[in-house]
């Protein structure tokens, strides 16, 4: 049961990855980048989540699949022009499979009337012989889940057809059912001491039945492998029983044989198609299939071919060309490919790719976090030791000193390599974004094309997992607020069309990320009006246009003049900027009136390690950032100048900077260290601010691995988290826009007290 | 330690209702707690004071990678603060889902008792002492109190809230 359970999980998550093909395949083909190819895999992926529905008789899944993969396949034998209308609907009905596939691996309900109504339109634009082809594929659908009285059911919601069905005729489950059994035991089930003529045996108890062998394999006696299986059984079964009974006869062997059993549907369908004919075509491309085999054998026997080539005609091979040429059009009726248990669809339809990625595994997410956290510990006890060798006073150019820097060395490539492994494309991101462009622009009623650029940039994958809110956050502000409606755009000379651009790309050791759209800009004069409105600012205060611009990041700010369903649910920027700055990121913006908007994201690659400098401060040791500081410099006596109320300022290059001290901003001292003595560290805020920190002196630069204090304590403010240097004893590493932001409200609780 | 021994012969606990505890010294009182909390017990290692903390938690040390925050018990429990030496202990214990150290000046026996043994904390303690002493045991004419792990840190506390 649990293994069944574990199965299901990985179908459910190659679903996510098929959606994902299928959405971007399907927006290709609507830009216009489409071809074969494209076509033939987005066929597959619908496919591919079909056949692994049906294995697990997830029957609404197939339903809806079956029918938006029937129209992909007319799509595919270019019965169906690739119109964007159709892709339109074809890309609401993909939306609408992944939500189905998620709703049926949470177990919970979704309303039928959407998909009947997506359904009804994927048919609209079937061509005339729909009702055929239709009719056809429901013999195609033969596991008796699916056929047509269900089909009708759940599409059309009117549950009279099932019951004048089962009063016209008998239930279908008394019925004597027609299988077709093709059974082509492999040299190992014999090697196992298994009997074919048993399980034949066991096969005709259960009804009536005729066996036919098939011999054609048999090569020529000088090539015979005396303990090869060359023979194949193809039985007509006529019982009561389900397929499943059959099913159970070939358990014990059913990896050690081909098995497929498919069942000929005799029951009349409720559309009034003659059944009987397609019957006939069905016996006739079987007939069609098995002469080409037949031939293909003899000419392989002919040509003196070895028995051990055999498996080159295995029906898992002639069906995987099949699918792969997109030969197979649903009104072939293959019954190799009507068997609903097999997935082996999908996994010849991989192999038929050429151009998949090398080998992958999936692992458990804790095993590799395991693994990231041991590495770290391997680099905290190198340093541990080396700094113990060099207290011992051992020559530099020691055999031991020696050793230890190439052990060094080796930690850190293990350390990149691990991280490397988190490390995945934002594309699993950027996949999730086409579809809430669509949702959003229709809602807005706007017109929008999005464009990603770098989606195979790599970072961290909780780095991904956590700037996923906030990238639909920006998105949807994007649309929402900066694109203007059509008729706007038309108006200012602009395309009718929106442009939301959205790329990423690594600079100096982190992602960055980029939204942009072509709208109108950040309206200033309205910003302002609504900060000083709300009280954020002074209503006279004089304001760069940067400096409004960074309004928008203040917590209670909102533009939108109603609170749309869409943006404005009363999380604004100041929490997406929230959020980047728990990763360690900033965020900033450039806005041009009438030419639109940039928001720029800069994050870390990963959040396990830092590049810090390594400082003391009131006798203690603490890490700085190494992204915030943006120059060292020793403090001279003429530049430091007191600015009432114990603040200092420090003139650096004539520019008066805050001086902030850090032990007394941490409380390790009282007063205000003497800066002559000490070292500033000119630091850039998130906003951009420069401040310059006082600290007691520079003990060097290490990269340092993160250690959460939150795990086992909780959050201190001033401090982003801790590490381990090298003498084992924990380091405090700085959060330098706290302890900015704090200095800044201690100076304001100052100059209250003394107004006050 | 020969205490406990004729303690556990003489009374002779029902098994299934026997609770181990750790005992421990701050001055001269005597605490204990579960040993079912306790993961282990190591030296006392200087420790990384953290800014803006209250006057109990002593800062931080690494726990073999990990980070682990160090509550001074005398001072949590209204005493005079530890001065720590070599021969303080640290015992490392569970509190939820958080793992924290704890500053004692020695560990001095391991007790088999059972709940009905424990009686209620006497009404002349401190607030502060009655908040963290669940009850007190009466052994060998020794007084010792158990200690409520879950309020030591304060973060435990605003999760209890």
């Amino acid at each position: 049961m649990d293994a069944m359970a574990a199965i299901k999980q990985t179908f459910f998550q190659e679903c996510e990855e098929q959606l994902a093909e299928l959405e971007s395949g399907l927006t290709a083909i609507l830009e216009g980048d489409g071809d074969a190819e494209t076509v033939n895999a987005v066929f597959r992926a619908v496919h591919s989540i079909k056949g692994g529905a049906g294995a697990f008789s997830l029957d609404d899944l197939v339903r809806f699949a079956h029918i938006f993969e029937t129209a992909l396949d007319h799509l595919r034998a270019g019965r169906l022009a690739p119109s964007p209308d159709l892709l339109k609907v074809m890309l609401r009905a993909s939306d609408a499979l992944a939500d189905l596939v998620r709703a049926t691996r949470d177990e919970t309900n979704l309303e039928p009337q959407r998909f009947a109504a997506l359904a009804a339109e994927l048919r609209a634009f079937d061509p005339a012989s729909m009702q055929q082809t239709g009719a056809a594929a429901i013999v195609k659908e033969t596991d008796g889940a699916a056929d047509c009285a269900d089909d009708e059911i759940v599409f059309r919601p009117i549950l009279m057809d099932e019951s004048m069905f089962d009063e016209m005729d008998a239930p279908p489950a008394a019925a004597p059912r027609l299988f077709r059994i093709r059974f082509r035991p492999k040299p190992a089930l014999y090697a196992k001491a298994n009997e074919a003529a048993l399980l034949l045996r066991e096969v005709s108890n259960l009804g009536e039945c005729s066996i036919v062998c098939d011999s054609s394999e048999l090569p020529f006696l000088p090539d015979l492998d005396p303990e090869g299986a060359c023979l194949t059984f193809l039985i007509t079964l006529s019982t009561e029983c389900d397929e499943s009974s059959v099913r159970e006869i070939f358990e014990f062997v059913e990896w050690d044989c081909d098995l497929d059993i498919a069942e000929e549907t005799d029951e009349p369908a409720g559309d009034g198609v003659d059944i009987s004919a397609l019957v006939e075509r069905l016996q006739a491309s079987v007939e069609a299939e098995r002469a080409a085999l037949e031939e293909a054998n003899a000419r392989s026997a002919a040509g003196a071919t070895p028995p051990s080539a055999r498996q080159n005609f295995s029906p898992a091979q002639v069906e995987g060309s099949d699918t792969g040429d997109g030969v197979g059009s649903i009104g072939k009726s293959d019954p190799a490919k009507s068997d609903p248990v097999k997935i082996d669809p999908g996994k010849s339809d991989l192999a038929a790719k050429g151009d998949q990625p090398g080998p992958s595994i999936r692992v458990d997410l804790e095993r590799v976090d395991r693994l990231i956290n041991l590495v770290g510990e391997l680099v905290i006890n190198q340093a541990m030791l080396a700094q113990r060798v060099l207290e011992e006073g051992l020559a530099r150019a020691s055999g031991v000193a020696t050793g230890l820097d190439e052990l060094e060395q080796l930690t850190r490539e293990i350390q990149d390599s691990v991280m490397a492994i988190r490390a995945q494309p934002v594309k699993s991101v950027f996949q999730r974004m086409p579809r809430l462009v669509r949702e959003v622009a229709a809602m807005t009623g706007k017109a929008v094309r999005l464009v990603t650029d770098g989606e195979n940039t790599e970072v961290d994958k909780t780095v991904i997992e956590r700037i996923a809110d906030p990238l639909t956050h920006m998105i949807r502000n994007a649309i929402d607020h900066g694109l203007e409606t059509p008729d706007v755009r038309v108006r200012a000379g602009k395309a009718e069309e929106g442009v939301v651009h959205l790329s990423a790309l690594h600079r100096s050791g982190r992602i960055v990320i980029e939204v942009s759209d072509d709208g109108a800009g950040i309206d200033r004069p309205r910003v302002k009006a609504i900060a000083a409105d709300k009280g954020l600012i002074a209503p006279d205060a004089a304001l760069s246009d940067d400096e409004i611009d960074n309004l928008i990041f203040l917590p209670g700010f909102s533009t939108a003049a109603a609170i749309s369903d869409i943006s404005g649910r009363g999380v604004g920027m100041d929490v997406v900027r929230r959020s980047i700055q728990a990763l360690g990121g900033r965020i900033s913006i450039q806005s041009r009136p009438g030419r639109g908007s940039t928001f720029t994201m800069s994050l870390p690659l990963t959040l396990a390690v830092l590049d810090g400098m390594v400082v003391t401060v009131g006798g203690q040791t603490l890490v700085v950032p190494l992204t915030a500081i943006v120059e060292t410099l020793q403090p001279k006596v003429a530049d430091v100048h007191e600015f009432g109320g114990g603040a200092r300022v420090i003139a650096i290059r004539d520019q008066f900077t805050p001086l902030i001290d850090v032990g007394r901003e941490l409380g390790y001292r009282a007063d205000n260290a003497d800066p002559l003595a000490g070292v500033a560290l000119l630091v850039e805020t998130e906003g951009g601010a420069r401040n310059a920190m006082l600290v007691d002196a520079i003990l060097g630069q290490r990269q340092v691995v993160i250690k959460s204090l939150e795990a086992n304590y909780q959050h201190v403010p001033g401090i982003a988290a801790a590490t381990i240097l090298g003498d084992g004893r924990v380091a405090l590493i700085l959060d330098v826009d706290a302890i900015v932001a704090s200095s800044r409200a201690d100076s304001d609780a100052h100059l209250l007290a003394a107004a006050g | 330690m020969t205490h406990s021994e004729t303690n556990s012969s003489r009374r002779a606990p029902d098994p299934a209702r026997a609770r181990e505890l750790i005992a421990f010294r701050i001055g001269a009182q005597e605490f204990c707690v579960d040993i079912m909390s306790v993961r282990e017990i190591r030296g006392w290692t200087p420790a990384t004071a953290l800014p803006q903390s209250p006057g109990f938690l002593r800062g931080v040390v690494n726990l073999r990678g990990a980070v682990l925050p160090i509550v001074d018990l005398s001072a949590r429990l209204g005493f005079a603060p530890a001065e720590p030496t070599a021969r303080h202990v640290i015992i490392v214990a569970q509190i939820g889902r958080q793992v924290v150290g704890l500053l004692v000046d020695a560990v001095s026996d391991i007790l088999t008792v059972t709940d009905d043994l424990l009686q209620p904390t006497p009404d002349v303690a401190s607030e502060m002492a009655k908040s963290f002493v669940r009850g007190v045991l009466a052994i060998d004419k020794r007084m010792i109190s158990q200690i409520a792990l879950d309020h030591v840190l304060p973060l435990s506390e605003r999760d209890a809230a």
